[in-house]
């Protein structure tokens, strides 16, 4: 579904992304680990179409995208909760949800999607008229994801969406993850806890400033030495 | 001060202000979403004028109208001309002068921008009058007498207030009804009050964010436009730098109201005009430009985020 092929990103001078290959299949989960400056955001932020590529290609469905503008990217049904949330403070839940649709035009359908959201997250729903600035980080969480799905995306993109959330929270977070993944959604997932993370994966890529070091199942990569003591804590 | 100058000073500064008003908000407007002080915004705003001039010219110029047809026909006709070059020059500025530009030094768009102020005035002042029939430019030009507006007043007991104040003081009101509806109700308005608050994001949202900027300097050049025909009557006369003094007063206002808010553009416009229009009534005349750039210097020192506060940048 989604293929990158010697992704390579630059900020001036300097190399985020130095040439990484990875590939999303229809209906997976996939995450990207790495430590912070990795290049994890940043990979996500071409895909989107953010930044542009110095190299290297972005296919999707069939598709070259990775000279499309952002906005066509999402019309293609990519869409992203990008790091740190991003809502939009000053709106209303109900707005950010109708932002995330900003590109469709089937009415019905953004209203069945708009329900389908606040189905999930209750406190979305009760609260639908409030600023989203007046949520905590685990209920802005939701509205992130929330609003990453009113687009219909075949490919929701999650960065760090457990960043700065209490373990409950990021429990919570988590589930609602492979809520989505039974419904099949599929995901690329960057993520710090890479414990939480690649319990849900099918697959994993780690990245080690900009390059991809390896790569394995989910599972496999849980019991991996490398990873364990890079990321998951153990000796 | 007697009551009655009072409320002639009144009248006076709710008119200037309302003009001030109506060019203020594309200050803002544009540089809410990208953070640009189109110093070329003047100019727009004389082109709007400009260009209600033209339809005028081209219509034969029509001295002998009745009220009906010059209010019906030729003055709508005048400000949609004059909305059309504005929205034009300002459309084809952001594409040329200030688009390829948006990635560089924020210095280097405004530098630009003053290229293009100067650029507009020299272009209506040598090029306007060698168009064969169109009055010499480089010299005030007359404005055409709108009938059952200029010249005409209404009488409220002992004063009487000028048609032309009231046709500009309603021109702001109607605007910004019009502006309400279109930033609050509409998609594209809900899209540029994303891409004020966080570009980037929008964009993942779908927003395209290039026609978003289109749009605020199309609809801040419609407004300067209509400001352009409401100056034009109510001053009697155009020229080509009648963009300069105006536009940096509205830049004033822009800054007194908070720059990057459309209410504080609004409320900055009409202050400053009803400041002006006191100042020079309590003083001498000469001064009132002087008590406007006082303002500004003393909302930059003492309260830089202006009257009702700029755009809170609030990212997480």
């Amino acid at each position: 579904m989604l293929e990158v092929k010697g992704l390579e990103v630059a900020y001036g001078r300097v190399k985020a992304v130095k040439g990484i290959s990875f590939g999303v299949e229809s209906g997976q989960v996939v995450t990207l680990l790495g430590i912070n400056g990795a290049g994890k955001s940043t990979t996500l932020r071409a895909i989107s179409g953010l930044v542009p590529p110095a190299a290297g290609e972005i296919w999707f469905d069939g598709e070259r995208i990775d000279s499309l503008p952002a906005h066509k990217i999402v019309e293609r049904g990519i869409a992203q909760s990008p790091e740190g949330r991003r809502l939009f403070k000053n709106m209303s839940v109900e707005d950010n949800l109708l932002l995330g649709a900003f590109s469709r035009k089937d009415a019905d359908g953004v209203k069945r999607d708009l329900d389908r959201v606040y189905g999930m997250f209750d406190v979305l729903s009760r609260r639908r008229d409030e600023l989203a600035g007046l949520f905590s980080g685990g209920e802005q969480q939701m509205l992130a994801i929330g609003r990453a799905m009113m687009s219909q995306p075949k490919l929701l993109m999650l960065d760090e969406p457990s960043m700065g959330l209490s373990p409950i929270m990021t429990q919570q977070i988590m589930a609602t993850i492979k809520e989505l993944r039974s419904e099949g959604v599929t995901i690329l997932l960057v993520e710090q806890n890479a414990q939480a993370a690649l319990s849900l994966a099918d697959k994993g890529y780690v990245l080690e400033v900009g390059n991809i070091a390896f790569s394995d199942t989910g599972k496999a990569l849980l019991k991996d030495d490398r990873v364990r003591r890079a990321y998951l804590g153990a000796d | 001060m007697t009551p009655d100058l009072f409320f002639e000073q009144l009248v006076n500064g709710l008119s200037l202000g309302s003009l001030y008003a109506l060019i203020a908000v594309g200050y803002t407007v544009v540089y809410g979403i990208v953070q640009l002080i189109n110093f070329a915004h003047g100019e727009i705003f004389m082109m709007g004028a400009f260009g209600a001039y033209t339809v005028w010219l081209l219509a034969g110029s029509p001295t002998e109208l009745s009220a009906a047809a010059a209010l019906g026909l030729l003055l709508p006709a005048m400000i949609l001309g004059g909305i059309l070059v504005a929205v034009g020059t300002a459309l084809l500025t952001e594409r040329f002068a200030y688009r390829p530009l948006r990635g560089a030094p924020r210095l280097a768009p405004l530098i630009s921008a003053i290229g293009i102020s100067v650029f507009l005035q020299e272009f209506v002042r040598l090029f306007y009058g060698r168009i064969p029939g169109f009055p010499d430019s480089k010299r005030a030009i007359p404005f055409p007498h709108i009938e059952g507006i200029s010249g005409n007043s209404i009488q409220l007991g002992d004063v009487s207030i000028k048609m032309t104040s009231v046709f500009t003081v309603a021109a702001l009101l109607i605007c910004t009804a019009f502006l309400w509806y279109y930033i609050n109700r509409t998609k594209t308005g809900r899209a540029m009050i994303a891409t004020s608050q966080d570009p980037d994001t929008a964009r993942l949202m779908g927003i395209d964010v290039d026609r978003v900027i289109m749009s605020a300097f199309a609809v801040g050049a419609a407004l300067a436009a209509v400001a352009g025909v409401a100056h034009g009557m109510y001053i009697g006369n155009i020229d080509f730098k009648m963009g300069f003094m105006a536009g940096l007063k509205a830049f004033t206002a822009a800054v007194l109201g908070g720059i990057g808010n459309i209410n504080g553009a609004v409320v900055g416009g009409v202050v400053l005009g009803l400041v002006e229009a006191f100042a020079g009534q309590v003083g001498d005349t000469a001064w009132k430009d002087v008590w406007a750039f006082v303002i500004l210097i003393l909302v930059l020192v003492f309260r830089p985020q202006g009257l009702l506060g700029a755009k809170v940048v609030d990212r997480a």
